[in-house]
């Protein structure tokens, strides 16, 4: 057991470090509680993708054939970590990095790797991800959009929603169902669609914070390449498990880092704000509150490390990922609320007396409210814990 | 960075395991706790021949010489099988503030102290000097008056683990007055045969580890039973020590909890279906698990802190037992309402866990006073 680094760890963390400040430009700095979306900035934002892959820093842990740096799960979280401690804004390419990625790379044909791999490093195709439907979100195998073979083609339509990047990306892993008659998760196949193919139509979708993070997707008659199957026909379920599995990977590195900053901002305004007259930070029940965060807060690290010396050991991922997942999200609104309960009145309004950060905080408020949604919601973690982790029986 | 054990470490948790489960468990619990002693000495007798109260005292001492790590371990596994033995009151109490204790300086009954620990079986505890339980300085009541050939204590020292069966008592005690409460106590060892009265044990909620006052009024000690002046400093770290061995007993605890309500919700049927299958019963398993693996990270981390004594090794103590103070009340009572009726009753083994968790929980200071703690770090840090 020890939770330093090794020589050669703070040798590759010092270097990412350097190179960060070398080339992040301040001025393009964005802190974790960012307001805006990143739409307007998606050039800037791929350029700064462009410039990581150019130093070596996109896909760490990538196998150096394809454009990736070939160092292991560590790196890539010293990297993340080290991303989130400067501020720097975080890869564009989100889905094409930590999901489409790894999923090619285990289940690709070598041409589909050649064809792939790069450009998603370098954020020259951005990636999205068609998987949840209007009518199946957390039951996922009930999706309905159907890909029927026409030739050396198959032919999609269907509905997605909540797809993160769709108005920018020049493709989707997508699944649809092949075999209308096989049982719900057997009939599924993955495919990689060109998002530029007629028939893609892409609606912003709106969330409570105002901006539009992600897109409804409307696939009518949407041509497909026989090639462009990830894996084997009517094998997608099983492709698709790699893909989530990798959503709850090493990027929790960079969120628990950011988790942290936020506390830290949070107990420096509990010592402005005041309380009944006192700087909150002296009232019991809030102090009661932050220690409670802490201990979230820093299990989320801990069980972070855990997880990594789980797969670097084993190679298979262990419960944490899910656990992890789980009290993030749930820590993010804890959090938040209490942000929101320091600031009191004022926090009904966006802007008071030139506080620069109630915006942020606003905006994280509203923001949190999804994090036990996305990527899982905290019921389908729950069951997956109960079920995988502890062996109890399904609940249905 | 590597969050994992080494190949001794597992190999000692394994051996553990295999005696704990064969010696101890529910069964021997009960037993215990309907003696008169609330002890199992032939166990205690077993630990001693293993060596494991000496895993973290030198090899000079008769120890093996290694680490809070390995106390963790096996106070996890004590903590699982409920054994009803003096361990936490001897190495995680006694045997800390000896360990605390500057070697160079202190007194030759130090060394004699941790060699009868080591490899003498000796049953050890100690007496903060509070009435009321505390564990502050101010809270210290119990004084100590030199006299021609040593000292002279007056007062009790109130809720005492394990009094009745310790062969001595590691005392705190105040010297001087001092404004800063920190300033002027000492730490004495005080065998038991210098005490007036035999510690006589409260009927205790967990009955396989009893409370017992010390009543120090008019026992006199000679000089050398002084082990340090000045005592609340060390004093400080060894109750840091002891409060995340106690965090990892209670995580022990609570896994035994916690895997026997996740067997129970597999097999009972109602409705026609395992009751494991119901959301409210198997989210609540889930949260259990939640919790309880938080409290074990935090736990091996601040072991690993305060071993190598890394800047925010307190605070990363706090923390543990912050978190597994909640773990153990969690859980605790949650193990409980999955087992439904049955799990109420007297014949059914949930109890006896409740009763240890709830020592784990309470002792050296629930959830809220270490949370505050945590804070009071944080906001002086920042």
């Amino acid at each position: 057991m020890d939770f330093r680094d090794t020589p050669e760890e703070a040798a590759f963390r010092k270097e990412v470090r350097d190179w960060l400040d070398a080339n992040l430009d301040r001025a393009q700095m964005q802190t974790q509680l960012s307001v805006g979306p990143p739409e307007e900035r998606i050039d800037n934002l791929r350029a700064w993708q462009g410039k990581l892959h150019e130093g070596g820093w996109a896909g760490v842990s990538w196998p150096k054939e394809y454009g990736g740096r070939g160092a292991g799960l560590m790196e890539q979280a010293i990297f993340y970590q080290e991303m989130a401690r400067s501020k720097a804004p975080a890869p564009i390419n989100v889905i094409g990095l930590g999901m489409a990625g790894p999923t090619i790379i285990v289940h690709g044909r070598e041409d589909q790797k050649q064809r792939y791999l790069s450009k998603i490093l370098s954020a020259e195709e951005i990636w999205c991800q068609g998987f949840s439907e209007p009518g199946a979100g957390s039951d996922l195998g009930a999706l309905r959009s159907s890909a029927v073979q026409d030739g050396d083609h198959y032919v999609i339509n269907g509905q997605k929603v909540w797809t993160t990047l769709a108005h920018v990306a020049k493709w989707c892993i997508f699944l649809a169902r092949t075999d209308p008659e096989a049982p719900k998760h057997k009939g599924i196949t993955y495919f990689l669609v060109d998002m530029e193919s007629p028939g893609v139509d892409v609606r912003p979708l709106k969330q409570m914070t105002g901006t539009a993070e992600f897109n409804e997707m409307f696939f009518t008659d949407v041509r497909v390449p026989r090639e462009n199957i990830l894996g084997d026909l009517n094998d997608g379920w099983r492709v698709a498990m790699t893909t989530l599995m990798n959503e709850r990977g090493t990027l929790g590195f960079a969120l628990s880092v950011q988790a942290r900053i936020a506390l830290d901002e949070l107990i420096a305004k509990a010592k402005v704000l005041k309380r009944n007259g006192k700087p909150a930070i002296e009232d019991p029940v809030i102090r009661q509150r932050i220690g409670q965060l802490h201990v979230e807060i820093e299990a989320l690290r801990l069980t972070g490390y855990r997880a990594l010396s789980t797969v670097i050991k084993t190679g298979i991922p262990g419960p944490e990922g899910s656990l992890g997942k789980l009290l993030w999200s749930e820590s993010m609104k804890r959090l938040t609320d209490l942000a929101m309960e320091l600031y009191g009145p004022a926090g009904l309004t966006t802007e008071w007396k030139g506080d620069d950060d109630l915006k942020r905080w606003a905006f994280a408020a509203l923001r949190s409210r999804g994090n036990t949604i996305e990527a899982g919601t905290s019921e389908i973690l729950r069951n997956i814990i109960a079920e995988r982790v502890l062996g109890l029986p399904r609940h249905r | 960075m590597d969050f994992g054990f080494n190949d001794e470490q597992e190999a000692l948790r394994q051996s553990a395991r295999e005696v704990l489960t064969d010696k101890a468990g529910p069964a021997g619990y009960r037993k215990a706790m309907g003696s008169k002693t609330g002890t199992d000495d032939a166990l205690w007798k077993t630990i001693g021949e293993l060596g494991w109260a000496g895993v973290a005292i030198d090899e000079q001492h008769g120890g093996l010489g290694l680490g809070l790590i390995e106390l963790v371990i096996l106070m996890e596994e004590t903590g699982r099988a409920l054994a009803p033995v003096p361990f936490f009151s001897t190495v995680a109490l006694a045997g800390q503030l000896l360990e605390q204790t500057s070697p160079n300086g202190g007194s030759a009954r130090r060394d004699e102290a941790l060699r009868e620990i080591a490899s003498g079986g000796a049953r050890a505890t100690a007496a903060l000097g509070q009435k009321d339980g505390r564990y502050d300085a101010a809270g210290v009541s119990v004084k100590a008056a030199r006299t021609e050939n040593g000292w002279t204590f007056s007062g009790t020292a109130s809720l005492v683990p394990e009094a009745h069966l310790a062969d001595f008592i590691l005392v705190v005690a105040r010297i001087e007055k001092s404004r800063n409460p920190e300033e002027g106590l000492g730490l004495f060892l005080v065998p038991a045969q210098a005490l007036k009265s035999k510690p006589k044990p409260q009927p205790s909620l967990d009955g396989a580890r009893r409370l017992a006052d010390v009543r120090l009024g008019k026992v006199e000690v000679p000089t050398d039973a002084l082990l340090a002046e000045n005592a609340w400093p060390l004093v400080a770290r060894a109750l840091d020590r002891a409060a995340v061995l106690l965090a990892a007993e209670a995580v022990g605890v609570a896994t035994a909890q916690l895997e026997r309500a996740v067997a129970y919700a597999r097999e009972r049927s109602q409705f026609d279906r395992p009751i494991g299958s119901f959301q409210a019963i198997s989210h609540k398993c889930a949260d259990m698990l939640l919790v309880t693996e938080t409290a074990r990270s935090h736990v091996y981390y601040a072991a690993w802190a305060l071993e190598e004594g890394a800047p925010d090794a307190r605070l990363a103590a706090a923390t543990a037992k912050a978190a597994a103070s909640d773990a153990a009340r969690i859980v605790a009572n949650d193990s409980i309402q999955v087992h439904g009726g049955i799990g109420f009753t007297w014949e059914h083994e949930m109890h006896l866990f409740y009763r240890r968790a709830k020592f784990c929980e309470l002792y050296l200071g629930d959830a809220s006073a270490w949370r505050e703690r945590v804070t009071a770090a944080l906001a002086a840090a920042s």
